[in-house]
C-alpha cells in the first residue's frame, strides 16, 4: 500500500503543475527534494516489510544471532511448515476467517453504503440533511469506542463469540456513505436517471444498472477501505470472540505473540505468519488500484 | 507490524479506561466470603473455561474421556494483561463470564476486590486440597480468609540465577551465593568486558520477586483497607543495591525480550540472569550458541547461609462469578491442577510448573537438561519453591503498578533519578488508583 501511495504520489510530483498557457516546469531543485523525500518515505515503510520477509527466511537460533537485514541459511519453506503444522493448522482458518469477514463483510458494506448514498444523493426527503449529518458524524467515532457497547448488546442477544459479532458491526462504514453521496452527486446526472426512468426502469434497476457503473471508482475506493478497516480490526474480535476457531489473523497472531515468554518457539511462527497476513492486503491492492486510479483521475477532470 | 502496535497501543489505552470505569462503579465492599453451600448440578453438565496456557485442550481431552457428564470447552485469548482480564470484567458485567477462568496470583486481588470470583471452599474436596499445594500458592488463593477459597493453583515460577558456568570457571570467579558475592562478582566480570546481568526496565514483576525475596511486601491489607509500602524496608533496599549497580555500569539495561537482549546473552555479554523457572527455555531459546554452557544455582541471598527465594510469574484456575455449576467446575479445577497425567501434558504444550508438591517429581522434571550442561535444574527449582514467604500480598491494581513503575524504571535508565524515586511515584499513582476505585487506602 505504501509502496504504491508513494510511486504514484512522485508521478504526480513529476508531473508539470497545472497552469496557463505553456506552464512552468518545477526546477530541478524542487524536484530533486520531493524526490528525496519520498525516497526517504519508501525507505521508511519498506524497510520493516523488508526486516519482516528477511527474518521469515531465518531458523529460530540465526533469528537471534544473525544480521537482521539480511538473510543467512534460507529456511523459509521449515518455517512454512511449522506454521502449517502448528495446532492443526489454526493458522490456515485464521487466515480464511479473515477473508471471509474482510471480503464478504466489505462487499456487502460497499453495498450498503452505496445505496445510502445514492439515495441522500439523489432522492429529497423530509431529514435527508440531518440524516446525513448523523451519518457524518459516525466518521467521528472511532470503531475502538464503540467495540465495548456493542460487545453489551451482542450479550444481550447471546451472540458475542459468533460470526455474527464480527461481521455485523463490519457492515457499515460512514466514510462510504460520504465518499458514496458525493461521488453519486458528481458523476451520475439527473437525465441519465430521468432517461431510465421513461425508459421503464424501476428505481432498484436504474440503481444497479446505471448507477453503480458510474459510481465504480467510488465503489473500488470504498471496498478497499472497508477491506483494509475490516482485515485490520483488531479490537472488536479481541473483545467479542473467545472461539480460537473464530478469530481472524490479527488477533490469532497477537494471541501468540503474548505466550512468546512462556513458549519462545512461538515467535518464529508469529513472524512468518505476520508476512503472510499482510500478502492479502497487498493482492488486493495492486489489484484494485487500476480501478481506483482510473476512478481519481476522471473525477479530477470534471 | 506497524499496524498492528498502533492497533495495540489504541487497545491498551481503551482497555485503561475501560478498566477505571469498571472499578469506580465497582463499589468499595467486596461482599462477605460465605462459603454458602455447593452442590452437584443435575444431570449433564457443560462447562467453558478460558485459559491462554497454549496445548490446554489436550489436558481437558483427558478430563472429557473420563467424565462424559461434565464437558469442559476450552475457549482462549490473549494472555491476563494483553485483554482476557478485561474481556473477563466486561463478561462479569454482561452476565455471560466462562465458569472458569485462568488468573494469574498478581490479579487475584484484582479479581477479588470487584467481586468476580466464587467461593469454592464449600466445594467437596477443596479445602482438604490444601496440603496437596506448595505452601506459599494456597495463601494467594484463599486471601488469608476464613473458609475461603477462591482459586485453584495451577503453576509457579520460583526463581533461581541461571549463570554461565563456564565463563566464571574460565575467568576464576566464585559462583556468588549472597547478594554481596554478586556485586563483588560484578565488578569482576566488568573488568573481564561482561555484565553480570541485565537491570530490567519493564519486568517489574521479577523486581517484586526481588523484594519478595527480600522479605518485603508493597501490599497488605486488613479490615480498614490497603497498605502500600513500596518505598521502606527490604523494597528500599533491594531498589539501593540495583540503583548502585546501575550506577556503578555493573549491569547492561537492554530493553527485555528483545533481539538486542537475546544477542547479549547469546555473545557472552550477559553473564547471569536471576530469573524464573520458565527462564530455562527462554535462554535456550535466545541464546543457542552458549548450550552446555550454562548452570543454574539459588538466588544470591541477603544473609549468607539463607536460603530465601521470590517468585516470578504463576497462575490459577478460578471459577468465575455467576457460573452455573460451581462444584462442577471445582472439581474440573483440581484435577487439572493435580493430575500427574494433566500436569505433564500441560508441561509439554506450555512449559508449565506445577504448583503441587508432587509436581515437582513428575518424571520430566527429574531429567539432566543438555542445555544446563546435563545439570537437573528442577531440583534447584524445586527447593526455591518451598523457600518462598508465603506472606506476600499483591495489590488489587497491579496492571497499572507495573505500567507506572516501568516508566519510572526507564526514566531512571535514561539518567533520571533513581530506582526509589520511581519506586515512590509508583506508590503515589497506586494510592491514587486505588482512590479513583473507591478502595479505601489506609495513610
Amino acid at each position: 500500500m505504501t509502496a504504491t501511495t508513494a510511486s504514484r504520489a512522485s508521478r504526480t510530483a513529476r508531473r508539470p503543475a497545472p497552469a496557463r498557457n505553456g506552464g512552468i516546469r518545477e526546477s530541478a531543485v524542487s524536484r530533486t527534494i520531493a524526490m528525496a523525500v519520498m525516497v526517504v518515505a519508501t525507505l521508511y515503510f519498506l524497510t520493516p516489510i523488508w526486516w519482516l520477509l528477511v527474518a521469515s527466511t531465518k531458523t529460530r537460533a540465526d533469528f537471534t544471532t544473525t544480521a537482521p537485514l539480511w538473510f543467512a541459511d534460507f529456511a523459509l519453506f521449515d518455517n512454512l511448515a511449522a506454521l502449517f503444522d502448528y495446532r492443526n493448522a489454526v493458522f490456515l482458518r485464521w487466515l480464511a476467517n479473515s477473508a471471509l469477514y474482510a471480503g464478504v463483510g466489505a462487499l456487502f458494506a460497499t453495498l450498503i453504503a452505496a445505496m445510502a448514498g445514492y439515495a441522500i444523493a439523489k432522492y429529497s426527503f423530509r431529514g435527508r440533511e440531518t440524516l446525513f449529518n448523523v451519518i457524518l458524524g459516525g466518521v467521528l467515532v472511532p470503531a475502538t469506542a464503540l467495540a465495548l457497547p456493542l460487545f453489551l448488546l451482542f450479550s444481550q442477544i447471546g451472540a458475542t463469540n459468533t460470526i455474527w459479532a464480527v461481521f455485523l458491526p463490519s457492515l457499515v462504514s460512514p466514510f462510504g456513505v460520504y465518499l458514496s453521496r458525493i461521488y453519486a452527486a458528481a458523476s451520475v446526472p439527473d437525465e441519465i436517471i430521468e432517461a431510465a426512468r421513461i425508459d421503464g426502469a424501476g428505481e432498484v434497476r436504474t440503481f444497479f444498472t446505471v448507477a453503480t457503473r458510474m459510481m465504480a471508482p467510488a465503489l473500488v475506493t470504498i471496498f478497499l477501505f472497508q477491506f483494509v478497516a475490516i482485515w485490520n480490526n483488531f479490537f472488536l474480535p479481541l473483545i467479542m470472540l473467545r472461539d480460537e476457531s473464530l478469530f481472524p489473523v490479527t488477533l490469532g497472531l497477537y494471541v501468540w505473540n503474548t505466550q512468546v515468554s512462556q513458549i519462545p518457539d512461538i515467535r518464529a511462527l508469529v513472524i512468518i505468519g505476520s508476512l503472510l497476513s499482510i500478502i492479502p492486503l497487498i493482492i488486493t491492492f495492486l489489484g484494485l488500484q487500476r480501478f481506483w486510479q482510473s476512478g481519481l483521475a476522471s473525477g479530477g477532470l470534471k | 507490524m506497524a499496524i498492528s502496535s498502533v492497533a495495540r497501543v489504541g487497545a491498551m489505552a481503551a482497555l485503561t479506561a475501560l478498566a477505571l470505569t469498571a472499578c469506580s462503579t465497582g463499589g468499595t465492599d467486596a461482599p462477605g466470603a460465605s462459603g454458602g453451600d455447593c452442590a452437584p448440578s443435575d444431570g449433564p453438565v457443560t462447562l467453558t473455561f478460558t485459559s491462554w496456557l497454549p496445548g490446554v485442550e489436550e489436558a481437558v481431552a483427558i478430563w472429557n474421556e473420563e467424565n462424559p457428564d461434565i464437558q469442559v470447552e476450552v475457549q482462549t485469548g490473549p494472555n491476563g494483561n494483553g485483554g482476557t482480564y478485561q474481556n473477563f470484567f466486561n463478561q462479569l458485567e454482561a452476565g455471560n463470564a466462562p465458569d472458569l477462568g485462568q488468573i494469574e496470583f498478581d490479579a487475584m486481588p484484582n479479581f477479588r476486590v470487584q467481586d468476580g470470583l466464587e467461593n469454592i471452599a464449600a466445594c467437596e474436596g477443596i479445602l482438604e486440597a490444601e496440603s496437596q499445594f506448595v505452601d506459599w500458592t494456597w495463601s494467594q488463593v484463599t486471601f488469608g480468609e476464613e473458609d475461603a477459597v477462591y482459586a485453584i493453583p495451577q503453576d509457579t515460577g520460583p526463581m533461581a540465577m541461571f549463570y554461565r558456568a563456564d565463563l566464571f570457571e574460565a575467568a576464576g570467579i566464585a559462583v556468588p551465593t549472597t547478594w554481596e558475592e554478586y556485586e563483588a562478582a560484578a565488578r569482576q566480570i566488568r573488568e573481564e568486558g561482561g555484565y553480570i546481568n541485565n537491570f530490567s526496565q519493564s519486568d517489574i514483576n521479577a523486581f517484586a520477586g526481588l523484594v519478595w525475596q527480600a522479605g518485603g511486601e508493597w501490599f497488605s491489607n486488613d479490615a480498614d483497607g490497603w497498605t502500600v509500602d513500596m518505598t521502606v524496608g527490604e523494597s528500599a533496599q533491594v531498589a539501593e543495591y540495583w540503583q548502585r549497580m546501575i550506577e556503578d555500569d555493573l549491569v547492561a539495561k537492554y530493553p527485555p525480550w528483545t533481539d538486542e537482549w537475546n544477542a547479549a546473552y547469546n555473545s557472552g555479554e550477559l553473564w547471569t540472569w536471576v530469573s524464573a523457572v520458565w527462564g530455562a527455555n527462554t535462554i535456550a531459546s535466545g541464546a543457542p550458541d552458549t548450550a552446555g554452557n550454562w548452570a543454574v544455582a539459588p538466588m544470591p541471598q541477603w544473609e549468607a547461609g539463607a536460603s530465601a527465594a521470590g517468585n516470578w510469574g504463576g497462575s490459577t484456575t478460578a471459577v468465575l462469578k455467576g457460573s452455573d455449576h460451581p462444584y462442577e467446575a471445582a472439581q474440573f479445577a483440581l484435577w487439572l491442577n493435580t493430575d500427574a497425567d494433566a500436569l505433564t501434558a500441560m508441561n509439554r504444550t506450555a512449559n508449565i510448573y506445577p504448583a503441587t508438591i508432587e509436581g515437582a517429581d513428575l518424571p520430566v522434571f527429574d531429567e539432566g537438561v543438555e542445555f544446563y550442561g546435563g545439570q537437573k535444574i528442577y531440583e534447584v527449582f524445586a527447593e526455591a519453591g518451598d523457600n518462598v514467604d508465603p506472606d506476600f500480598t499483591w495489590g488489587p491494581t497491579m496492571t497499572q503498578v507495573y505500567n507506572d513503575v516501568a516508566d519510572g524504571f526507564s526514566g531512571v535508565l535514561a539518567g533520571n533519578g533513581t530506582l526509589l524515586d520511581a519506586l515512590a511515584a509508583g506508590q503515589e499513582s497506586t494510592i491514587a488508583a486505588l482512590e479513583a476505585a473507591s478502595i479505601p487506602v489506609k495513610e
